[in-house]
């Protein structure tokens, strides 16, 4: 096959972002400490301009290129996009805390460009082989990032437990591989579709290897019974690194979903035999034990890292309804819950300081005293992850519903309806916390201008998505295309 | 002639002596990242042979990229251990219970 430049315009977005990473790489080394804002600068412009790129090379046609092994439609877009602005804002908030901990180095940004870059491979996978590389690019850097704090016991040992875990996971996802590549003799998602649709396989080799992949994806997406991993990685591992962590990979993680199981195996997904069954196991358990567990937790970072379980376990159900409209639903909750967890942690992040960590539920306490502003974007966070109308959770969790329902799995959302009212519980707990207590811990807030510019956007748009949720939506079912 | 099955079964074996000596192993770290290189090797057994079996180099390619991957892997997982070590003394994993809830 002739090579072709034109190939490399789809690849534009990945070519930006390694050039970025490369560069604040570089630029790092020849700094002084005292210049070191700058790393910070150019990877903030950069992932700017890499949004702009990915808004340039956008189009409403499909692009299969590289021999078949990645692909550009208007998933990949979008999805890209919600990548680059929730690292953007993540990275944002990261900032002070850095700062103050002695930890503002650039590394932090360039394991965090190169997770970015690997986010954008595995979104654009078209192949096995692509998806394979792109997670184990993004799962990488954030082995590192987790035990990024190399003084912090607990940090190394979230980072050795998210590592052994990490690497069962890809494990398991690669043995699926390599039965499902032995039954179809094909790598590429769109080739293995046209096999599966003419049923030239053996169905139990088949089905075997589908196991081994859901499995390893529900590691990665961290649904319960492989769930383990999460509460202690967001425990351990330093909030700034939780708040990137705990937002753009959950995009980065649905695109992984998508192509793996939608792309390649759609026709597989019927009932109890295909795909469908075992999400549906793993969404009513996810939901489950997730909002159960999260009530009995007393640390703010534990407890948000049951509520991302509960909330993977709605994700589960808008992908396992397996028609667009689920897709769509998955999608826009994804972005929403991506937006949702970034600004949580934002908070934690400004209710801390040097030398205090806002790591319990106590540390809420009183925050309506101490500065009523964020107290209210709070507030609008924890209604709109407990699905409280008018904010955008509520809208979220309906579309899932409304998905599932019509495809006659009525039994299905009414457990995650239940579930979610037990869930509400905890955050508007959070919500008594900051508005009917005394607060213990009288000191002023300081957090920076852009900061405070970021959370009030950031905890706005939670209310104006919810207000006007048409727009988001349009454009995540013209993503999927329906 | 050795057929498919036998590499498979090969295959599996390793892979579940893996999964086994990652989840029953209570004393050393560096067992664990030697039981996740195993199973990486289990995989690539799987790949290999199918692909000889289907005439296809894909699946040769394949496990290139997931021994350099293993590689990559090895060194990230040996700096954690690093820096674990210098924290607890220690890579027992019983030690590592400072997480809960």
């Amino acid at each position: 096959m002739q090579f072709d430049a034109t190939q490399l315009i789809p690849v534009l977005p990945e070519i930006s972002l390694l050039t970025l990473a490369c560069l604040v790489l570089l630029v790092d080394l020849f700094i002084r400490e005292e210049q070191r804002i700058a790393s910070y600068v150019i990877t903030q412009v950069g992932l700017l301009v890499t949004v702009a790129v990915t808004l340039a090379v956008a189009s409403s046609e499909t692009q299969i290129i590289f021999d078949g092994s990645y692909i550009r439609d208007p998933m990949s877009d979008l999805l890209k996009v919600g990548v680059l602005l929730v690292t953007f804002i993540s990275f944002l908030y990261a900032k002070d805390y850095l700062i103050q901990r002695d930890l503002f180095k650039g590394e932090f940004y360039t394991l965090g460009l190169f997770a970015v870059l690997g986010m954008t491979v595995m979104i654009s996978a078209n192949s096995f082989l692509t998806i394979y590389l792109g997670l184990e690019l993004l799962a990488l850097c954030l082995y590192a990032l987790v035990a990024f704090n190399r003084d912090s016991p607990q940090g190394a040992e979230a980072g050795m437990k998210y590592f052994v875990l990490g690497a069962l996971a890809s494990g398991m996802l690669l043995y699926g591989i390599s039965m499902i590549y032995g039954t179809t003799g094909t790598l590429q998602f769109d080739e293995l579709a046209q096999v599966v649709s003419k049923g030239d396989m053996n169905q139990i080799v088949m089905i075997f290897g589908i196991v081994f992949l859901v499995i390893g994806l529900a590691f990665k997406l961290g649904a319960v019974p492989f769930h383990m991993w999460v509460p202690d990685v967001y425990h351990g591992a330093p909030t700034a690194v939780v708040a990137f962590l705990a937002s753009a990979p959950k995009i980065a993680a649905f695109a992984l979903a998508m192509r793996l199981l939608v792309d390649g195996l759609a026709e597989l997904n019927g009932g109890w035999q295909g795909w469908q069954g075992m999400l549906i196991i793993l969404a009513v358990l996810s939901m489950g034990v997730g909002n159960l567990i999260a009530i009995a937790q007393t640390n703010i970072k534990r407890m948000l890292a049951y509520s991302t379980i509960s909330h993977v376990g709605f994700i589960m159900l808008g992908i396992l309804a397996g028609t667009k409209e689920g897709y769509t639903a998955a999608m826009f909750y994804t972005l929403v819950y991506a937006l949702m967890s970034a600004g949580a942690f934002g908070i934690i992040i400004a209710l801390s300081r040097k030398g205090f960590e806002a790591e319990n539920l106590d540390d809420m306490k009183g925050l309506n005293q101490r500065n009523p502003w964020f107290a209210g974007m709070m507030l609008l966070l924890m209604f709109s992850m407990a699905g409280v109308p008018p904010t955008v959770g509520f809208f979220a969790k309906l579309f899932v519903l409304d998905a599932v329902i019509s495809v006659d799995l009525t039994w299905l959302a009414l457990v995650g309806v239940a579930f979610s009212i037990i869930g509400a519980f905890y955050y508007i707990r959070v919500v008594k916390l900051i508005y009917f207590d005394q607060p213990e811990d009288e000191t002023p807030l300081s957090i920076g201008v852009d900061t405070q510019v970021m959370l009030s956007i950031n905890g706005l748009s939670m209310l104006v998505l919810g207000l006007f949720p048409a727009g988001l939506l349009s454009l995540c079912a013209a993503a999927i295309g329906s | 002639m050795i057929a498919l099955s036998d590499y498979l079964i090969l295959g599996a074996i390793l892979f579940a002596i893996s999964v086994a000596g990652i989840f029953i192993n209570r004393k050393n770290v560096i067992v664990l990242l030697m039981c996740v290189e195993l199973m990486l090797l289990a995989v690539n057994i799987n790949f290999v042979a199918f692909s000889h079996f289907l005439q296809d180099t894909a699946g040769q390619v394949f496990v290139f990229f997931i021994l350099t991957v293993a590689a990559a892997e090895a060194a990230i997982g040996l700096a954690i251990l690093v820096v674990l070590f210098r924290s607890k003394r220690s890579i027992n994993v019983e030690d590592m219970d400072a997480l809960k809830g």
